[in-house]
């Protein structure tokens, strides 16, 4: 029982990662762009929705606020700064998105103070809810498992089945010769960035409505999606789904498990204590792993 | 003329030396680094108004204090690079604020070993109140396993017969739970840690789930402790929650809401506690501020009073002089009595706490009182 709510613990963390690298790993994998900035468009769906939703009392609102708001956010960034820095490595633009992290942080700040701020789920989705077996588990923690998963039939749609998606395959394949084709790139990537940026917005309503919505939510969240997409192989959707469960799950299960493998072997103390930091190395030493056998990472297509 | 003009300006810039120098004789500069952005932001902001309003309520005493405040914003690295700047350059005579014990850890023992006092507002880590304690170094607060032993001595007084314990992984969250098991005498059925600035407690509550315990201890001070609650009270999981005040204080309660009403927590200070030093503080700090004061604001306004008393009789320049009249703690505490035991921490009572309803606002009221002139279980092995 304990295991069956830590996997679905699990779960729901893998899909709020999946929708966090989505984003990241689509702008990367068809612009070739490292955004570091990602998690602050994150923090930016965070506050969009506390905002909205505390100015108009409609949870809904605010979540649909928190989307357009990222994406908005994203389409402008693009436009006026990210714009210029395909061309350039990736130093520049590491040093350009790490300075947009900085001035996303302290313009919220400004607005709304470094205070904290909390959202109060609506009545229709809080509380827990008996799941077959007499397991009891958060409602709205599931209503994020399904949100993901539903997410992520959404991208594959549109990657596999749509025209966009065809475009934005071909622009991850060859950038120079669907331009002489007559595409317009400079829009297709606005367009990307964007519903990078929505995804990632989406997660931080989400993730903020369970904890809490603070400035310098986004970064350990990136660092982790970092990790998820290196694992599921850069520019890959289904990468993405499949990197942010397993780190999902290997993270939770770790922390849960490890304690207690580890007290049969030791005292109590001293395995509390390795195995909760062996339980936090343990994604890394899963992307070490991944990184030994495939390179490219797990639906990596381009060599490495 | 020339020569006259700067012999005048050489005069009159003597005389403004002087009497800066006599100025800051009489005075004291002080340098407070707290928590004022992120999610423990709560807990330096009660810190610092606390402390203001005792200035300003003194008048004419507390214009002799010359505050700078700045924001550590949770990390030891910042709280070190400010503290060096206060002490290099600002030349502080007296430093204060940090919330939290890995900070205190960071920051405390450097500064005593450059001449500079220390008045803890909060954080007391064990390290510090036994064989590391330090006569520049003052806990005006507590020492960390304080309210926690209380937490302890209360669940072994209500025959709670098994608990689940947990509290972050740094010095104060150890203290914590070492300071709970001194004195409770059921079983722990499961101990655990989680980190500093969590805000995803779904896997502990899992655990708590599973774990057959009769009732939950947790020290998770600031954001840690609203998200925990929040999430406790969607899971579905209805095990009693007990803790020490930090788990229940007046930062917290208006973000969780009515989950809290009811729970069980222990603390040296209380709103309702009956004294007049207390009624005048509380009062205060709703008219200045338009809300209660936590119990970081009493640590803040109590540790900014001792200070005020310890400066009515010495020249903090003096060094011994200066510590003799902050050991004597001749100052009216929000905690009614109040002593310094020898390693520097106080001798007070511990209550029992309830989370009420007060017209619509949530806040604590005491019901009982856990443990009576406790000072602490390091103050032996301390050499002074």
């Amino acid at each position: 029982m304990l295991l069956a709510e830590q996997a679905l613990n699990g779960l729901q963390y893998g899909m709020m990662l999946f929708l966090m690298a989505a984003g990241l790993t689509l702008v990367f994998g068809v612009m070739g762009l490292i955004n570091l900035a990602h998690g602050a468009l994150y923090m930016v769906g965070a506050f969009a929705c506390a905002a909205v939703a505390g100015a108009t009392g409609s949870f809904w609102l605010g979540l649909g606020a928190s989307l357009a708001a990222a994406a908005a956010a994203g389409a402008l960034v693009e436009l006026a700064v990210i714009r210029r820095l395909y061309a350039r490595d990736h130093l520049d633009q590491v040093l350009a998105t790490f300075a947009l992290i900085l001035v996303f942080s302290e313009g919220t700040r400004w607005l709304f103070g470094a205070f904290p701020l909390y959202l109060t789920l609506p009545p229709a989705l809080s509380g827990a809810v008996t799941l077959p077996g007499g397991l009891q588990y958060p409602l709205f923690r599931l209503v994020i498992i399904g949100l993901g998963g539903a997410v992520a039939l959404g991208l594959f749609w549109l990657i596999g089945r749509t025209r966009l998606g065809i475009r934005i395959r071909a622009g991850e394949a060859d950038r120079e010769m669907i331009g002489a084709l007559g595409v317009d790139i400079a829009r297709l990537y606005t367009i990307v960035f964007a519903l990078g940026a929505g995804l990632a917005g989406l997660a931080g309503a989400l993730v903020g409505t369970i904890q809490s919505v603070q400035v310098g939510m986004g970064e350990p969240v990136l660092i982790l999606a970092f990790v998820v997409i290196v694992i599921g192989g850069i520019g890959s959707i289904k990468g993405a789904l499949v990197g942010a469960l397993m780190v999902g799950m290997t993270d939770t299960l770790g922390k849960a498990l490890l304690p207690g493998l580890l007290a049969r072997v030791t005292d109590a103390a001293s395995a509390n204590a390795v195995g909760s930091a062996l339980a936090s190395m343990l994604i890394y030493i899963l992307m070490a792993a991944v990184l030994i056998v495939r390179p490219q990472g797990l639906f990596g297509v381009r060599a490495g | 003329m020339a020569l006259k003009t700067a012999l005048m300006g050489g005069i009159a810039a003597m005389a403004l030396g002087f009497g800066a120098l006599a100025a800051q004789a009489e005075g004291v500069k002080v340098g407070m680094i707290t928590t004022l952005s992120g999610g423990g932001a709560g807990l330096g902001l009660d810190t610092r108004d606390g402390f203001l309003l005792a200035l300003k309520q003194a008048g004419e005493a507390g214009s002799k204090v010359d505050l700078i405040i700045e924001d550590d914003q949770q990390k030891p690295d910042v709280a070190v690079q400010i503290a060096d700047k206060m002490i290099q350059s600002d030349k502080v005579d007296l430093l204060t604020g940090i919330v939290w014990s890995n900070l205190a850890m960071a920051v405390v023992p450097a500064a005593t070993a450059q001449g500079r006092f220390y008045l803890s507002t909060n954080a007391a880590p064990s390290a510090l109140a036994g064989a590391g304690c330090n006569p520049l170094y003052f806990s005006v607060s507590y020492q960390n396993d304080n309210l926690h032993e209380a937490a302890g001595a209360y669940a072994a007084d209500a025959d709670i017969a098994k608990v689940f314990i947990m509290a972050p992984n740094y010095p104060a969250g150890q203290d914590s739970l070492a300071g709970f098991k001194r004195f409770y005498d059921g079983e722990v059925v499961s101990e655990v840690y989680t980190q500093v600035g969590q805000t995803d407690y779904a896997a502990e509550i899992a655990q708590i789930r599973a774990s057959g315990a009769d009732a939950v201890f947790f020290f998770l001070p600031g954001g840690m402790g609203i998200a925990f609650m929040k999430q406790y009270a969607e899971s579905g999981v209805d095990i009693p929650l007990i803790g020490p005040a930090f788990s229940f204080s007046q930062d917290i309660l208006p973000a969780v809401g009515d989950v809290a009403l009811g729970k069980i927590n222990t603390a040296n200070w209380s709103p309702d506690l009956d004294n007049a030093a207390n009624a005048g503080f509380v009062e205060g700090f709703r008219a200045e501020y338009g809300r209660l004061p936590s119990i970081y604001a009493a640590y803040g306004f109590d540790t900014a009073n001792l200070l005020l008393s310890a400066l009515a009789r010495a020249d903090v320049t003096d060094k011994d002089a200066f510590r003799t009249a902050l050991a004597a703690a001749d100052f009216a505490s929000v905690r009614g009595k109040f002593a310094f035991g020898r390693n520097q921490h106080p001798v007070q009572d511990i209550y029992v706490r309830e989370v009420v309803k007060d017209g619509d606002v949530l806040t604590n009221r005491i019901i009982g009182t856990a443990m009576t002139d406790r000072a602490d279980a390091y103050g032996d092995q301390c050499g002074m």
